[in-house]
């Protein structure tokens, strides 16, 4: 599984990196988390309201930090 | 923070201490300075003006829907209502520069183009709803006024002009990122009385005392508990008849998320600017008043000019230009350079044309910075000869 996170730095898109990792670490799954800060390359996948995550191609959560209910949701 | 950074930071603190000259007398007055208008914020701004103004900032980015605006800034979007709402959406879509970014970058090469966007970037953080409300309550309604006004004129105006500069610049049209995701979950009016009582709620209960007690402002003074408790119990009600639990939650996180986030950085600006200029109307701070009076007094072009290129320069957190500015203005800083300096200050910073340089090219950001420049100088004059 490659979860893509999207942000260009900022602490909400560092807060949404952390806790898929968490949420990783708790369910003890293994994934390959990718940060992608670069504003082009953003842009260019089709996101504008950071923090964005993209999951195997598929948008799931765009402009807000995910909440650890969510991110158990998208990994299910 | 490298562990090098962190002993560097220590050895600047500790020289500070040591050689910092305590005895001065003006170095005692502004360390007292800096505590007195700690304790003016905190009596007179925050309760009835910042509080208040958190929750709005909250409720707004958890109930307006920011991908509905989306679709004003499309390739196929009508140009004109672009412009328009890209000059408003300030108040709506941006708090951090993180998140205008983004936003400018998709705009620019994916949807309405260069234009629309320039005005989405400059008026994001020039006319978010926090900036303006204290701008009011601290620097006067003529002020907050006219900032509201400048920045909404601005944005337009300089993204019609970098529209019309960079107008040979290819874009990637893409219609399906703009596409109106409609996802409303009660009626607009309910939405337009929930945030017009929250308004009511800040107006009233900071309505100040009027210097003579005659006429409609009086009238309104003397009940203006009731009438903020009124809108408040309004406010209650609607809350318990049309939001869900979970709604209510987010809009308290959110909340909450804004006064973490913005509470220290303005206390910090408003003991800086306490030691620096003092207290308005005092010459107690480290720097006396006749350097600033030299420097931006009155409302001549170089004034002007010079408090626009320092606005552009320098990094304000969220709101701090408020208390910095105050404390220029008691001491001695003209209105026109003001209002330029609250124009061109939160819009850009060294840090963000850092930023900005990368995602826009070098040759856009020098326009941009130009015309904000500009712009802002003339606002400050004609401000500074009408007032």
């Amino acid at each position: 599984m490659k979860i893509e996170v999207f942000g260009p730095g900022c602490p909400k898109c560092v807060n949404t990196e952390k806790a898929i990792k968490a949420v990783l670490a708790e369910l003890k799954l293994s994934a390959e988390v990718v940060k992608i800060t670069d504003i082009s390359a953003i842009v260019d996948r089709g996101v504008m309201f950071t923090p964005a995550v993209i999951i195997d191609g598929k948008k799931v959560c765009e402009g807000k930090v995910p909440t650890p209910e969510m991110i158990k949701g998208w990994l299910k | 923070m490298s562990e090098r950074a962190k002993l560097f930071l220590m050895a600047a603190v500790f020289l500070v201490f040591y050689y910092a000259p305590f005895p001065h007398p003006r170095v005692q007055s502004a360390i007292l300075e800096a505590f007195w208008m700690l304790q003016d914020y905190a009596q007179r701004h925050v309760l009835f003006c910042l509080v208040p103004a958190f929750f709005i900032a909250g409720g707004i980015s958890v109930f307006v829907s920011q991908a509905s605006v989306m679709k004003y800034f499309g390739p196929k979007a009508d140009k004109l209502l672009s412009y328009g709402v890209a000059s408003v959406s300030g108040t709506i879509l941006a708090v951090c520069s993180c998140t205008v970014l983004p936003l400018y970058a998709g705009i620019s090469r994916r949807g309405a183009g260069i234009g629309p966007a320039v005005a989405f970037l400059y008026s994001g953080p020039a006319i978010n709803v926090l900036a303006i409300i204290l701008t009011g309550r601290v620097l006067g309604l003529e002020m907050g006024l006219a900032r509201a006004f400048g920045a909404v004129a601005f944005s337009i105006v300089i993204g019609l002009a970098m529209a019309s500069i960079f107008r040979h610049e290819g874009s990637v049209p893409d219609d399906s990122m703009f596409a109106a995701k409609d996802d409303t979950v009660r009626p607009l009016w309910k939405e337009v009385l929930y945030f017009f009582s929250m308004v009511c709620v800040l107006v009233f209960a900071a309505w100040g005392r009027p210097e003579q007690p005659v006429g409609f402002f009086d009238a309104v003074y003397r009940i203006h508990w009731w009438l903020a408790g009124a809108a408040l119990l309004a406010l209650l009600w609607m809350l318990s008849a049309w939001f869900t639990k979970d709604e209510l939650v987010s809009w308290k996180d959110s909340t909450w998320g804004f006064a973490k986030q913005i509470f220290p950085l303005l206390l910090a600006g408003v003991f800086a600017a306490g030691l620096l200029m003092g207290r308005p109307g005092l010459d107690n701070g480290l720097i006396p008043n006749r350097w600033v009076a030299l420097l931006v007094g009155g409302n001549s072009l170089w004034a002007n000019l010079f408090a626009s290129v320092a606005g552009a320069l320098m990094y304000f957190a969220t709101l701090t230009e408020i208390p910095i500015l105050q404390g220029l203005m008691g001491s001695g800083m003209g209105k026109g350079p003001a209002l330029a300096l609250l124009l061109a200050g939160p819009a850009l910073s060294l840090p963000s044309m850092i930023v900005l340089n990368k995602v826009m090219g070098t040759r856009k950001l020098l326009a941009y910075v130009g015309l904000v420049v500009f712009m802002s100088t003339l606002a400050g004059m004609i401000y500074g000869a009408l007032f």
